[in-house]
């Protein structure tokens, strides 16, 4: 058995491998739980009635999704210049901790300014907490995979500090949280349900990012440096200064997932903002083929993963299951890949034509 | 200092480096066959669990580390399968990895979370050699496994440096090509050692769930195997290295923990992100001087070789 080099990858593969990758995944889970003494089936339809049987679950997976989107998102472009972007959770959480500072600061200013005044500052720290390890990586090529994913246990630490010690909430019992936000430092929810404008946001951000990536000078910079360095170095386009400016962006981008998190949902600052979705969104970029409109769809599924695994703990399943499946998704995605990209011949002589 | 707060932070620095160790000479074996495995993370938090729930079930600490080598293996496998196999991006499944383990590991270890070990790994002196002063109470004053990474330092550096079988590995590493004309396979070399990667960082999660602090808890590893990453870079691929900057690693991880209870001002939040920020800084320095000179990655480390595009 030999595998040959497909000319180019059929379209449909690139969708029907990764769904097909998903549902074998799931078997696997299955067979998982099987063997650990609980029902699959009724912990599947548990999960599945939690993030899509109801209104209310509904609106769960979609909160869920809404910060799985956007550091989605940010690691997508940093993927595209072929730069490992694994610190999205510490981004995501000086996102957090400077958009709370402003709320806590500035109690009294109208929303107006103040939500403004929040995103810009969760846009700047967690552009800030990106670009760090960029600029090891630009001038000396320090590898940026261990940089990013050390300064998320910085970030955690940091932002614990905080909820633990300065920032604690004197009314709030002892527990790590800080003082609720004023109305004004609140994101807007859609009706009564707790989707917050942050979804908004994260549309309208991947609308932009497949724009730019598609017609701007800049986004076909990014491209080709992430094609071949030498390619892109010779057509005079600096890679130090692209490398800063991608890992920037891509912090900022899931800053901006803490800030909504802080502003829309949590209205505070507390030590369940670090969950893992900065994570998670490396396996949905890699799902998604670093596509922003997919990136936006695939989230909602996670979301719903997340969702659905909430709902799991009643039954006594251990909620970690869901990232044990998301973690087989991506196994079998990784491994189904090979189908896109190379045929399989059974003999081993080669055959001809094609 | 005294002498003795010297000796007892230098034992501490040990004994919290000895996870470290075993972890990072299972990378150093993976990477020099040419493929990167960014699992170890996940692969020693399953080992620490398999290790803990065989040591709780059956009583038997050394039963636990024998769980642990074999889950970690196994994990390894995987990796294996899907990167010299299906050729897989080694990062991107290394990740998988490292999520799929945290997953498995919380999931397994639900039950045990605070329960008690009735027999771990405890203290064993060594016969004269612990009578030396300064030396003696600091390195022959351990368990086991701490003896059991001292023999595996200079075996592995042997066994690298000075065997047929260690030149084929590194051959495998360097230039798969020309290892294949010679008659090497490169996938089974890559599965291998990929699996004896797997084992060693299972044994470093054993370490701390069954010595370092006999218990489980959910993440215990805290980062501990991406720091054993890092401390591959250190140590060039040289496990005598390997040893040097784990204990290095393991006094800063002691040291915090140390000026937390001698009281000193600062808060135990910034102590904690001791080993953190100095694993950058290490990173950073390791790689200056890998590029002045000094010795660099195996050279085929995270390509797939394809023998037809050879």
């Amino acid at each position: 058995m030999t595998f040959e080099k497909r000319a180019d990858a059929s379209p449909a593969g690139n969708i029907l491998v990764p769904l097909f990758s998903v549902v074998l995944a799931l078997l696997t889970g299955a067979v998982f739980l099987w063997l650990s003494g609980h029902d699959p089936a009724r912990a599947y339809m548990t999960m599945f009635k939690g993030a899509f049987g109801s209104g209310y679950g509904i609106s769960e997976t979609i909160v869920k999704s809404i910060p799985l989107m956007l550091c989605a998102l940010g690691v997508a472009i940093a993927f595209k210049m072929k730069l490992w972007n694994i610190g999205a959770e510490g981004q995501l959480v000086m996102g957090a901790v400077g958009a709370t500072w402003v709320a806590l600061n500035f109690p009294d200013y109208p929303a107006l300014v103040l939500i403004p005044a929040m995103f810009i500052m969760g846009t700047l720290c967690g552009g800030i907490w990106g670009m760090l390890p960029a600029i090891p990586r630009a001038y000396l090529g320090v590898n940026e995979i261990i940089t990013t994913l050390m300064l998320n246990y910085v970030a955690i630490l940091w932002m614990e500090y905080l909820v633990y010690g300065p920032w604690r909430d004197p009314q709030g019992f002892n527990f790590p949280l800080t003082a609720a936000f004023a109305d004004a430092a609140r994101l807007p929810t859609f009706g009564d349900s707790r989707v917050h404008a942050g979804l908004l946001i994260a549309v309208v951000l991947a609308v932009i990012i497949y724009y730019g990536m598609k017609h701007t000078r800049w986004g076909y910079e990014v491209k080709v440096i992430g094609e071949s360095e030498t390619a892109a170095r010779y057509a005079g386009m600096s890679i130090s200064k692209n490398i800063i400016l991608v890992m920037m962006v891509s912090g900022a981008i899931a800053g901006i997932a803490g800030m909504a998190e802080v502003s829309g949902l949590m209205h505070r600052l507390q030590d369940s903002i670090s969950v893992g979705y900065g994570y998670t969104a490396i396996i949905i970029a890699w799902l998604s083929h670093l596509h922003p409109g997919a990136i936006i769809a695939v989230s909602i599924l996670f979301g719903g993963l997340e969702a659905g695994g909430y709902s799991l703990q009643t039954t006594g399943i251990p909620a970690a299951i869901v990232s044990m499946l998301q973690g087989l998704i991506l196994f079998f995605v990784l491994g189904g890949q090979i189908l896109t990209r190379y045929r399989i011949v059974f003999n081993s002589k080669k055959v001809g034509g094609n | 200092m005294e002498t003795t707060t010297i000796i007892t932070i230098c034992t501490a620095a040990i004994t919290a480096g000895t996870p470290l160790l075993f972890a990072a000479l299972g990378e150093i074996f993976t990477e020099r066959s040419g493929i990167i495995n960014l699992g170890v993370e996940g692969m020693m938090l399953v080992g620490a669990v398999t290790g803990f729930m065989v040591a709780f079930l059956t009583a038997n600490p050394w039963l636990g580390v024998m769980a642990a080598m074999f889950a970690g293996g196994l994990l390894a496998l995987i990796h294996a399968a899907l990167t010299v196999t299906l050729r897989a991006n080694q990062v991107v499944t290394g990740l998988a990895l490292t999520i799929f383990g945290t997953g498995l590991s919380g999931y397994l270890g639900k039950a045990y979370i605070g329960q008690p070990l009735v027999s771990s790994f405890k203290s064993v002196k060594i016969a004269f050699l612990s009578d030396i002063p300064i030396v003696g109470p600091i390195f022959f004053n351990h368990d086991p496994l701490v003896y059991l990474s001292f023999i595996l330092v200079p075996l592995a550096w042997y066994y690298i440096y000075r065997t047929r079988m260690g030149l084929n590995l590194r051959a495998v590493g360097e230039n798969p090509g020309s290892a294949d004309s010679l008659g090497v396979s490169v996938s089974f070399t890559r599965y291998l050692y990929t699996v004896v990667g797997g084992m060693l960082a299972g044994v470093g999660g054993a370490y701390l769930s069954l010595a370092y602090a006999p218990s489980w808890m959910e993440n215990m590893t805290a980062g501990r195997g991406w720091i054993a990453v890092a401390l591959v870079i250190f140590a060039a691929w040289n496990p005598l290295y390997a040893m040097l900057g784990a204990y290095m690693f393991g006094g800063i991880d002691a040291l915090g923990f140390r000026m937390q209870l001698m009281d000193v001002q600062v808060s135990a939040y910034f102590l904690s992100m001791l080993p953190y920020l100095c694993t950058i800084l290490v990173l950073i320095i390791a790689t200056r001087r890998s590029q002045t000179g000094g010795v660099g990655a195996p050279r085929a480390l995270g390509v797939y070789y394809d023998r037809e595009e050879r």
